[in-house]
């Protein structure tokens, strides 16, 4: 069987749930390779061997964090000439989209991002991808290889399916191309401590109707009370109301929770495009018309000033 | 110096969209426009040279007849030409091929600095700057939220918008930058500027211009095919309610039922 390279682009990477899905999708495909960069951290080599990845190439050099996305890519490249693997497998992120872009240039293969589900077919990967806001679905096959696929976010469920994993390093030079793009400084973004919002079970997010940053406060309380993830529409972050890290759609994340509850939100198009893989969806707005009350399973004509204060108090006297 | 911005054509994303025959989006039969995060792009050029940055912008599409009015509209917000690429042989384009032409075109027509919108509003992959750059071997910083240019150093600084981090990147010229819808607020042209930028210079060119020969793309070169194209299945409709006092409790219910609570 050949091998699938998947890429994981650090040792705190290997233990999200986003990359067990992703082993667990390489492996309809063939047998899982990592391909780590960073240390050969033993904690994240044995959860990558967890979810079926036989073999752990490691790519660690300081360089490849200090020249991004080109550097990467030539790592992949390199290997995939060696293995000519099945398929190139990489997380929906915007590190993965340029690095999913080199790789194919390169390879002279076909791209296909933001997959919601991959299957083996008679030519090779099957790859279904949810176009139009969500409301069509499409397959492809790649008719030139190795395709490089981008998975979205819980599109697939983590199977453990335990395997000792080999470790083999690989030799890192950086070129001259990547060198040209340094990276002189990083902020980390402020963690919330609240889950992950691409990974959630649950997210709570807020839109314009929520009127103010006091209003988006009760939407994370109401986050907090139920374990979940903050989310936002675009006017909510260019109001500086949150942070612009809560943003979901189509210039923000992608989402696929199994209980989407949002408040104030009108449900454009652009919005729609990062939730409407939500398995449940609540919505709460004071328009009867608002397009998300149409693809709400519960969908409430309500205050948001009104119902979301009770509902915190509601959870509250039920969870106590 | 020269800058050049990448915008494409696409269908109005409130428009109902269709597949053709061929199961690629139906252009024809769809109200198209500028692509809108490629107005961040364009916003961004204009605003470097109103800043004081000595640059000639010009704007480049790949795309049907009617991708004209995007580069019109790219002109009547600001800089100074536009590059149309027009060919039946490029319908059809998958990622890889459509960044074979820009590429073929950038390098006749020359640049500096290319800037790109973050994704196109259709096709959504945000693949193609990176593509672009790696074929003509220049710099790539993508996701960026703000940029400033040195000429005298040949450099373009960039604050890179990363999940879960924000980097000061520093990339040498030439280089492809892709901006976000959060670099700036794209203008609204006033009359006179749109009947102004009717009268600037824009070039078509066919692939026999650029050296491409047909075979290298359109559907037939296309890396991957699409063998089905369907509605995704109807979400079973869900029940509305009124708030009369009692919506929380509902709310609540509702979450317990479902094993939320
Ligand atoms: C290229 C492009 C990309 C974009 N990307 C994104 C993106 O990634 N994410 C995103 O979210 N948007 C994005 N947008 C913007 C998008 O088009 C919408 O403008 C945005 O999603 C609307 O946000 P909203 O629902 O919060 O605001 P609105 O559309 O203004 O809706 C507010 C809603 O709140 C309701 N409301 C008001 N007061 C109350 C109250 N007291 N109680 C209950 N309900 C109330 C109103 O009835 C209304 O339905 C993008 C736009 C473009 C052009
Ligand atoms: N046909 C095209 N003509 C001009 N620019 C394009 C074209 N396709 C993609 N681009 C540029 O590449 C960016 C990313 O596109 P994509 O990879 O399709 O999401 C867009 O925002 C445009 O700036």
């Amino acid at each position: 069987m050949s091998e699938v390279l998947v890429l994981v682009p650090g040792a705190a990477d290997a233990v999200r749930s986003s990359t067990f899905g992703l082993l667990t999708a390489a492996r309809r495909l063939g047998e899982p390779s990592v391909v780590l960069v960073g240390p050969d951290d033993p904690e994240a080599v044995r959860a990558l061997g967890e979810y079926g990845a036989a073999k752990v190439y490691v790519a660690d050099s300081p360089e490849l964090a200090e020249y991004g996305s080109v550097a990467t890519a030539e790592v992949l490249v390199d290997l995939a000439r060696r293995l000519a693997p099945a398929a190139v497998l990489l997380a929906s992120t915007r590190l993965s989209k340029d690095v999913a872009g080199i790789v194919a240039v390169r390879l002279g293969s076909g791209v296909l991002t933001d997959a919601v589900d991959v299957r083996p077919g008679s030519r090779g990967p099957v790859v279904t991808q949810s176009v139009f806001a969500g409301t069509h679905l499409v397959d492809s096959e790649a008719v030139r290889g190795p395709v490089v696929i981008t998975l979205r976010p819980n599109a697939v469920d983590p199977e453990p399916a335990p395997v000792p994993p080999a470790v083999e390093r690989v030799e890192v030079t950086v070129g001259e191309a990547a060198r040209r793009v340094r990276v002189v400084s990083r902020t980390a973004k402020a963690s919330s401590g609240r889950p992950d919002l691409s990974e959630a079970s649950v997210v709570v997010a807020g839109g314009r109707g929520v009127g103010s940053a006091e209003g988006f406060a009760v939407v994370e309380r109401l986050a907090d009370l139920l374990g979940a993830a903050v989310g936002a529409t675009r006017p909510v972050t260019d109001e500086k109301w949150c942070s612009h890290e809560y943003q979901i759609g189509q210039t923000g994340r992608t989402v696929a929770p199994q209980l989407y509850l949002a408040t104030g939100i009108s449900g454009a198009i652009q919005h729609r495009a990062g939730m409407q893989g939500s398995r449940t969806i609540v919505a709460i707005n004071k328009d009867p018309k608002a397009p998300i009350l149409a693809i709400a399973d519960l969908g409430v004509v309500g205050d948001h000033h009104v119902v979301l204060p009770r509902l915190v108090e509601e959870i509250e006297r039920r969870t106590q | 110096m020269r800058i050049v911005v990448l915008v494409k054509y696409v269908p109005e994303p409130t428009a109902q969209w269709r597949f053709a025959d061929d199961l690629t989006v139906d252009r024809a039969g769809i109200e198209g426009r500028l692509s809108e995060l490629d107005e961040h792009a364009v916003e961004q050029a204009v605003r470097l040279v109103e800043g004081g940055l000595d640059a000639e912008i010009t704007y480049l599409t790949v795309g049907p007849v009617r991708a004209a009015e995007g580069l019109r509209k790219a002109l009547a917000m600001g800089g100074d030409a536009g590059v149309h690429v027009e060919d039946p042989a490029i319908h059809g384009s998958d990622a890889l091929a459509t960044s074979l032409v820009l590429a073929e075109a950038l390098r006749r027509q020359g640049f500096d600095l290319v800037l790109t919108g973050m994704a196109s509003t259709d096709a959504e992959m945000s693949v193609v700057p990176a593509m672009v750059a790696d074929r003509l071997d220049a710099a790539l910083v993508s996701f960026a939220s703000a940029l400033t240019v040195d000429p005298q150093a040949g450099t373009v600084t960039v604050q890179r918008d990363g999940e879960g981090a924000v980097d000061e990147v520093v990339a040498q010229l030439p280089a492809v930058v892709a901006v976000t819808d959060q670099a700036g607020e794209a203008r609204y042209p006033a009359f006179r500027a749109i009947m102004a930028a009717k009268k600037k210079p824009v070039t078509t060119w066919s692939l026999t211009d650029l050296g491409i020969s047909p075979d290298q793309v359109g559907l037939a070169a296309s890396c991957a095919v699409v063998t089905q194209a369907v509605p995704a299945p109807e979400r079973q409709a869900g029940t509305v309610l009124v708030d009369e006092g009692d919506a929380a409790v509902q709310v609540a219910d509702f979450l317990t039922t479902r094993g939320f609570l």
